[in-house]
């Protein structure tokens, strides 16, 4: 049956999916792809990569559905606890601190996913990516992660531009996860771009090609 | 080795007999006290050794936690040393999981909590301390106490141990909420005085302080020596 077959693939692709994180002035973007498949089956196209921490920290979390899911969850616990405890949210650069701890707490049998956070230190942007056993990398201009991310690093380095608007911003964000989705076959079918800003957040969907 | 029941246990009139005795072990220890500053912490406490044959460098009542906190103690020195331990390592595994140094508040809430649960626990007695924790943390400056209960309070300035009594009147007489950490050493060495059988000097008391630099430092034996020069 020709229609049977499995693909030998990396098991970070396996979900398939991109994220990106980018800064501007005074704000930070953060973009996801929204599909969700099995290797070459796509099964869902409202399944998004980025979630949001607080009001200025947002988490992506690309590769393995299930590990991104779980590790949601882990996190998630540990956010709230250390926001009662503490009385205070979460900054952007203890949280990623916390999540590079559980990552190489699983050193020997790790979480298939390669996290990208994107948040607001007080007013400056701060964006940080890391490996799947909590390796971080704090940039001051973006972060990629997920099955596309070679293509994205080449397009971020060609189209980004320092110190930009919320609205350019956005444009830039939005062109660079567009074009290097639109190459991957296993990213795709919707985007999610979070634009955060001192004043607030804004989420817009972009309409993308369908396949 | 284990006990599945507590040693601790209700009278009927609802007090918990060995906290209460621990309480007694803490009133007789060696006086500590604290006052919080505008701009800084500053705790000091007796270091009365029972005789001189003692090589006093080798005894260190006040202990570091972390680089901005620090603690002293009235009542069993080798309990304190206990939850100096378990606080440090806290401090440190607290640092090492979210890359930034524990609030006072959280630190003293651990050493509470151990507090508590010894009195608790199987086959175990309450610790037979009350701790004076000084710090500074993004919120400001703290001090607080805990108990052998596990209760603890945030102070602007207080006693324990021998004469606490007469050393908190003095404080509250003395005490101003403007006031600056200098002062505030000053009025700790002052009220130490008032209670001190003995002479008064940098190798019988011993003085920490945090000031607007963040960081715990037990003053050395000569600094103490100048600050009392200065109280003539």
């Amino acid at each position: 049956d020709p229609y049977c077959f499995a693909l030998k693939m990396s098991i970070l692709q396996y979900n398939g999916g991109s994220v990106i994180a980018m800064t501007g002035k005074n704000c930070v973007g953060i973009a996801c792809d929204r599909r969700f498949g099995v290797q070459q089956l796509t099964l869902a196209g409202d399944f998004d990569k980025v979630f949001k921490i607080n009001d200025k920290l947002f988490l992506g979390l690309p590769g393995l559905a299930t590990d991104m899911q779980t590790l949601h969850e882990k996190l998630r616990y540990r956010v709230n606890m250390y926001r009662l405890r503490e009385e205070r949210d979460v900054s952007p650069k203890v949280f990623a601190k916390m999540v590079s701890s559980i990552l190489y707490e699983h050193r020997w049998g790790p979480y298939f996913t390669e996290p990208v956070i994107g948040g607001l230190e007080g007013d400056k942007p701060f964006v940080c990516s890391m490996d799947l056993i909590g390796c971080p990398m704090v940039t001051d201009d973006f972060v990629v992660s997920g099955s596309s991310n070679e293509s994205l690093l080449g397009i971020c380095e060609s189209l980004y531009i320092p110190d930009q608007s919320p609205e350019d911003l956005f444009e830039t964000l939005s062109q660079c996860l567009l074009n290097a989705m639109d190459r991957d076959c296993i990213s795709g079918w919707g985007a999610t771009v979070h634009i955060i800003t001192t004043t607030g957040v804004t989420s817009r969907n972009l309409r993308t090609r369908q396949d | 080795m284990d006990y599945s029941f507590s040693l601790t246990t209700f009278s009927p009139s609802g007090k918990l007999g060995q906290i209460e005795y621990a309480l007694n072990a803490v009133s007789s220890g060696a006086t500590s006290l604290g006052i919080k500053a505008v701009n800084g912490v500053v705790i000091a406490t007796e270091k009365k050794l029972p005789t001189p044959l003692i090589d006093e460098t080798t005894i260190q009542r006040a202990a570091l936690l972390t680089q901005n906190i620090g603690v002293v103690y009235s009542g069993m020195g080798p309990d304190s040393r206990v939850l100096v331990d378990k606080g440090r390592k806290f401090a440190t595994k607290y640092h090492q999981q979210h890359g930034e140094t524990v609030p006072v508040s959280q630190l003293v809430r651990e050493l509470a909590s151990i507090m508590q649960e010894f009195t608790q626990s199987g086959g175990v007695r309450p610790f037979g301390v009350s701790l004076l924790v000084a710090g500074a943390d993004e919120q400001g400056f703290h001090l607080f106490q805990v108990d052998p209960s596990g209760a603890y309070f945030g102070w602007k300035a207080s006693a324990i141990g021998k004469n606490m009594v007469s050393a908190k009147t003095f404080l509250e007489k003395r005490f101003r909420e403007d006031m600056d950490i200098e002062d505030a050493i000053s009025n700790a060495l002052r009220t130490l005085k008032e209670g001190f059988e003995g002479e008064l000097n940098g190798h019988t008391i011993e003085v920490a302080v945090v000031k607007a630099d963040r960081r715990f430092r037990i003053l050395s034996p000569s600094e103490v020596d100048d600050y009392l020069k200065e109280l003539q």
